[in-house]
């Protein structure tokens, strides 16, 4: 199972190859839409991306809820779990 | 004694001989639709890659954008009218529930000498596929030795302009095939299904039946989950291209062109990434001045590759629509 610190260099990964956004720049506080240029489209990039790497499922109506980076980190370590 | 039945005979294989489209003259830019859905030009590019759309005005009927897109690819395959055994509309925009509207469109092109066997397909975007299918079974069946295929839709008549995630993708046109005898195979095995637990996520808003119940009630327009159709046109749609491959025994980088249903450019994009397509590989980019056709979009977008020499004629290529239903349909075939 994937640490919080694995969870969020993952997801900083996954969203420089989707969105060109700097790795640096992908941290807990940051909103995926205001912050880091994920529009609705590439969130479910990200979201299918996090998904094959982490081996969890996050369904359509909860990726709604996933605002920031923070958001997503604890969503993937509790569906790990 | 029973009596035997003399079976049909048919080709041994079938192709596509030749292509034609009608694209409506009225080109509308996104200029036009960024005010009632308070976007921009460059909002509606990032998100669909749609730069353009073609929306038919009254005479650009379904019926008069088939004829014409039919003509073309009769004289593109060489083959006359009468030649052809069988017409297939697939449309979800011809707003007269019956007669199916091939049963003119034979007519009026002579098919079969005006008495082709004609029906309609309600097959959503994967129409063109679905019809193409059943043309190469027909063919090679015996039960046409040429067969029609067109794909057509008017989807300006169902589109919500109020509605920011629709408005503005879908556009107008026709797009035709014929499908006739080979003797080498020009149409790969089908890879298709339907997916019927998501049909709500792309739909006519209300059933026509709601408008018999309620006068005041607002024209129907197409409605669709986003998010959810994006992630399953990308990640499913890609394995069934693969599984289409498969079938016909093709590799990726064997392909000339590769020619999805033109429904969103970033569709398109992720799944070019997530079937690992080679780069080489031309890709069926006519979304980004035409909108998405539904079933015309793949014969639209493959006469255009081949006009402007991105494809070649006798190349090899992937076909695959996906749509409302949930439909879906893939082959390999050879370009006409």
């Amino acid at each position: 199972m994937a640490s919080q610190e694995e969870i969020l260099e993952g997801l900083a990964n996954i969203v420089n190859e989707i969105a060109g956004t700097d790795v640096e720049d992908v941290q807990l506080d940051k909103s995926f839409t205001e912050d880091l240029d994920i529009d609705s489209l590439s969130m479910v990039e990200v979201v299918v991306a996090a998904e094959e790497q982490f081996d969890v499922k996050i369904p359509d109506d909860d990726v709604k809820g996933l605002r920031t980076v923070g958001d997503a980190v604890d969503y993937i370590l509790k569906a790990q779990g | 004694m029973t009596a035997t039945i003399r079976p049909a005979v048919g080709a041994p294989h079938a192709r596509i001989w030749g292509v034609g489209g009608y694209r409506p003259v009225r080109v509308v830019p996104n200029s036009e639709l960024i005010d009632r859905i308070d976007s921009s030009d460059e909002w509606i590019q990032s998100r669909s890659g749609i730069k353009t759309r073609r929306w038919a005005n009254d005479e650009e009927t379904v019926a008069e954008m088939s004829i014409a897109a039919a003509g073309k690819a009769l004289a593109h395959a060489g083959v006359s009218a009468d030649q052809v055994g069988c017409v297939i509309v697939s449309t979800v925009t011809h707003l007269k529930q019956t007669p199916a509207i091939a049963t003119e469109i034979a007519y009026r092109l002579g098919a079969g000498g005006g008495r082709a066997a004609a029906f309609d397909v309600s097959a959503a975007c994967a129409g063109f596929c679905y019809g193409l299918t059943l043309a190469n079974d027909m063919v090679r069946g015996g039960s046409a030795e040429y067969v029609l295929v067109i794909g057509v839709e008017r989807l300006s008549d169902l589109t919500n302009l109020d509605d920011r995630s629709t408005a503005f993708i879908f556009g107008d046109g026709a797009g035709a095939v014929v499908v006739g005898p080979s003797d080498v195979p020009g149409i790969g095995p089908v890879v298709w299904g339907s997916d019927g637990a998501n049909s709500g996520t792309i739909t006519q808003t209300e059933s026509w039946e709601s408008l018999r119940e309620d006068r005041e009630a607002v024209f129907p327009t197409l409605r669709m989950e986003g998010q959810t159709v994006f992630r399953w046109a990308v990640w499913e749609m890609a394995k069934v291209c693969q599984q289409a491959l498969d079938a016909a025994g093709v590799q990726a980088a064997e392909l000339d062109a590769f020619i999805p249903h033109q429904a969103n450019m970033r569709i398109t994009d992720a799944m070019i990434k997530a079937l690992k397509l080679p780069a080489e590989v031309p890709v069926a980019r006519d979304i980004a001045e035409t909108g998405n056709t539904s079933a015309a979009s793949i014969p639209l977008a493959m006469e255009r590759m081949l006009e402007s020499g991105e494809a070649r004629s006798g190349g090899t290529a992937l076909v695959m629509g996906f749509g409302a239903g949930l439909v879906y349909a893939g082959q390999v075939i050879t370009l006409p």
